[in-house]
């Protein structure tokens, strides 16, 4: 539609999200928490970009931010409508606008139990949707829901049935039903398969794997599982308490990471094949993840990271920036060119066939 | 509104366990469709003490709805021959009957005491005639449940007050005004601790906080000078019905803020729910989240709540009306009635006098088992 081939689907730039921190009898903000703080990245057309972090790093709060369940406090995010017309300004849409948009991007949580209304049936829960956007009612809207089912492997016969009576994988199905009733352009899967056995996740990603193919979906795939991103993502950014840290193709960011807190995570990753187990030493992050309330000066990563230079690294006003690094790769080091830094090499597919 | 619900184990969310692998149904068939009232209630059939108070709160309502039918005298209805006259026992020979009195004078103090006395027959059936009423408040009947068949002999089967009013049917016209005072009150209650602590929970922040200090406000005022207060305070002039409702709105102005606490923690903890944010990006309004999504989740817990606050209600007006400042005669509820046990010596020669009290304490205790029941029964799907 576009002759530029490389626009973005949804251009980041700037991202901030902080949480008023209140305290006190009379609710006086004290402070923030910069849950998203400053985050600028690309999502192509057709890709699926796997989104990376520790758990409290910001990752659920980009997402949410992204779809617009809660208002950035700066930046800007721009949606290609793929019309060939101007890109949206997400922020500064009209009402209707942002309906329009929501109709677009449309998110997978990760909790399959508090996701669903307990008290609806599935088809006000897949349903729903279409009503509220005055899409489709009575009849149509039953076989429209029916369809759905039917794509997300899931009965029509249900249809009238309470979510409490389906497994974790099956209520996982009907959130992925829920969130494609729409017709989405966009889907951001917040961990969509961490909150599953193990032994249903591969069906899961398979599952999403497929619909992406038919329906020409786009993917932000939140994960803290570096296995799972593997299998699945095309593309990979690692968020570190707020802010991204690298982007890459996966490939190549997994055999050779030019961040150090990639390296770390990555050599955390239980490795499935024996030979390769103790091949990489482990690096040990210390502590737990610094407040994001008051993140450290600087490189925020500084406090944890092993190839930290005092006086480079811990400047006040002077955190390192995305830098391109080869390969469509950015990373915010400034040390991103005298490091030499281990990676892992493929890890094996976690799902068959994909 | 994100971090907080993805953290594990966040706000009550239950984690069933995974189905077999195959990825089969994983709750037994019948509660496949069950809708949320019909697992409350199975639930609440298991409590059996919940049982027995929900039948006798049932039972306390009808008494309130068919008074006039159901008591053998009208509020009105006194005979100053039998001041303090005692109960009498139905007795049965081939027809019902009790018995008539005799009176003895005190020589010293000319005090009348009434004994039963066997020789004397009053005989009294079934569906008798008597004053005229309307049932319901529209149809015209003169038929009592039971009563004495002549009209106007004695009948005193819990015995009789200071101006020989029949306590039974005080008693049994004391019920209605005693068990719907909560109702109207809890309504007031209920409207002003939801709309408030909807607001509260819903907007969160400064909101929320000038609502909750409000609430700690009138929470941190002693109760019972409150309403002492209040109450001594309307006009004297108001008549029955004006007091009625005034009193009742009094008791709500107190018991609504626990109700406001309860449904802003629910909101504030359904605010963080996936689901509530699904429904947000489902494209669904303020209004349809609201009314749609989180009042139908918390409604079993409020009916529950609301359930445990008619007692309170009923105890408060007993006490206001015992004291003299709630409800005063004609109107009858069981406070008023216990304004003539205030005395020692009256309780002496009249200890039935003590009558309402009892009724008060049995309603009080049925209502607060069925709401503990309906509470422990009100959240099917977690915890
Ligand atoms: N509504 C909120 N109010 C205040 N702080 C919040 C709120 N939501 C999230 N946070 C904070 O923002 C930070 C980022 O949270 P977020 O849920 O985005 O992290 P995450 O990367 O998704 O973590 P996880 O892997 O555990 O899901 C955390 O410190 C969290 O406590
Ligand atoms: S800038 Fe310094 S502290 Fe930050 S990641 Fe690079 S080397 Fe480590
Ligand atoms: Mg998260």
């Amino acid at each position: 539609m576009n002759d530029t081939p490389a626009a973005p689907l949804l251009d980041v730039r700037g991202l901030k999200v902080h949480f008023p921190v209140r305290r006190g009898p009379f609710g006086r903000v004290t402070g923030h928490v910069r849950a998203v703080d400053g985050v600028s990245l690309a999502l192509r057309p057709g890709e699926t970009l796997g989104l990376v972090g520790e758990s409290g790093c910001g990752k659920t709060t980009l997402g949410r931010a992204l779809a617009r369940a809660v208002e950035p406090s700066a930046g800007r995010v721009l949606y290609d409508p793929g019309d060939g017309g101007d890109p949206w300004d997400v922020g500064a849409l009209s009402r209707r606008g942002l309906r329009a948009y929501q109709r677009q991007v449309r998110v997978v949580f990760q909790d399959p139990f508090s996701s669903l209304n307990p008290r609806m049936t599935l088809l006000r829960i897949v349903g729903d949707p279409l009503k509220a956007h005055g899409l489709a009612s009575g009849s149509e809207l039953e076989d429209r829901v029916a369809d759905m089912l039917t794509r997300v492997g899931l009965s029509s016969r249900y249809m009238r049935r309470y979510p409490h009576a389906f497994s974790g994988g099956e209520r996982q199905r009907i959130s992925i039903a829920r969130a494609l009733i729409l017709g989405p352009r966009l889907v951001i899967a917040d961990e969509p398969v961490s909150a599953l056995d193990v032994s249903v996740r591969a069906q899961i990603l398979n599952l999403l794997l497929e619909l992406r193919e038919q329906l020409n979906l786009t993917y932000l795939f939140i994960s803290h599982d570096l296995s799972v991103v593997e299998s699945v993502c095309d593309r990979v950014a690692v968020m570190y308490l707020g802010k991204v840290v690298e982007t890459g193709p996966t490939s190549p960011l997994y055999a050779q990471p030019r961040h150090p807190y990639t390296e770390a995570l990555l050599s955390a990753v239980p490795r499935p094949d024996p030979r390769l187990r103790g091949a990489g030493r482990r690096i040990r992050l210390a502590d737990d993840l610094p407040d994001p309330a008051r993140p450290p000066a600087g490189c925020s990563f500084h406090t944890r990271c092993q190839a930290a230079v005092d006086g480079v690294c811990d400047v006040p006003g002077r955190p390192p920036e995305l830098a391109p690094a080869g390969e469509g790769r950015l990373t915010a080091c400034h040390r991103a060119t005298d490091l030499t830094l281990t990676g892992v090499p493929a890890l094996g597919p976690a799902v068959e066939g994909a | 509104m994100t971090g907080l619900a993805a953290a594990p184990g966040a706000a009550g969310t239950t984690q069933t366990p995974e189905g077999p692998p195959t990825e089969k149904k994983g709750g037994a068939p019948p509660r496949d469709s069950a809708s949320q009232w019909r697992l409350v209630w199975r639930r609440f059939r298991r409590h059996r003490l919940a049982m027995l108070g929900l039948a006798v709160t049932a039972a306390l309502y009808l008494v309130a709805i068919f008074a006039d039918f159901l008591a053998p005298f009208g509020t009105e209805h006194f005979d100053e021959d039998y001041p303090y006259a005692p109960p009498q026992t139905i007795q049965f020979d081939g027809g019902l009957h009790v018995d008539g009195y005799t009176t003895a004078v005190d020589n010293e103090t000319y005090e009348q005491t009434f004994t039963t006395d066997p020789s004397q027959r009053i005989p009294v059936g079934f569906f008798v005639r008597g004053e005229e009423y309307r049932l319901l408040g529209l149809i015209p009947w003169d038929r009592h449940l039971f009563g004495p068949t002549e009209p106007g002999a004695p009948m005193y089967l819990l015995g009789a007050d200071r101006t020989g009013h029949d306590l039974l049917s005080q008693l049994i016209h004391g019920t209605r005004v005693s068990m719907t005072i909560g109702l109207i009150g809890v309504v007031v209650a209920f409207v002003l601790g939801v709309v408030l602590g909807g607001l509260s929970g819903y907007l969160a922040g400064r909101a929320d906080t000038v609502i909750q200090r409000v609430v700690e406000f009138f929470m941190s005022l002693p109760s019972l000078p409150l309403w002492l207060g209040l109450a001594a305070a309307l006009p004297p002039e108001w008549g029955p019905l004006q007091r009625y409702f005034a009193i009742s709105v009094v008791l709500a102005l107190i018991g609504w803020t626990h109700l406001a606490r309860e449904v802003r923690g629910r909101f504030l903890a359904l605010r963080e729910e996936q689901f509530v944010t699904a429904a947000r990006l489902d494209g669904c309004g303020r209004r349809r989240v609201i009314l749609g999504h989180m009042l139908p989740s918390v409604s079993s817990h409020l009916i529950a709540q609301l359930s445990l606050s008619v007692p309170a209600m009923i105890l408060a007006e007993t006490a206001l009306s015992f004291l003299g400042l709630g409800l005063q005669a004609p109107v009858v509820s069981w406070g008023v009635l216990l304004q003539d046990a205030q005395n020692v010596r009256v309780l002496e020669t009249a200890p039935w006098l003590m009558i309402p009290g009892l009724a008060v304490v049995v309603a009080v205790l049925a209502l607060n088992f069925a709401g503990d029941g309906l509470r422990d029964a009100a959240d099917p799907y977690r915890r």
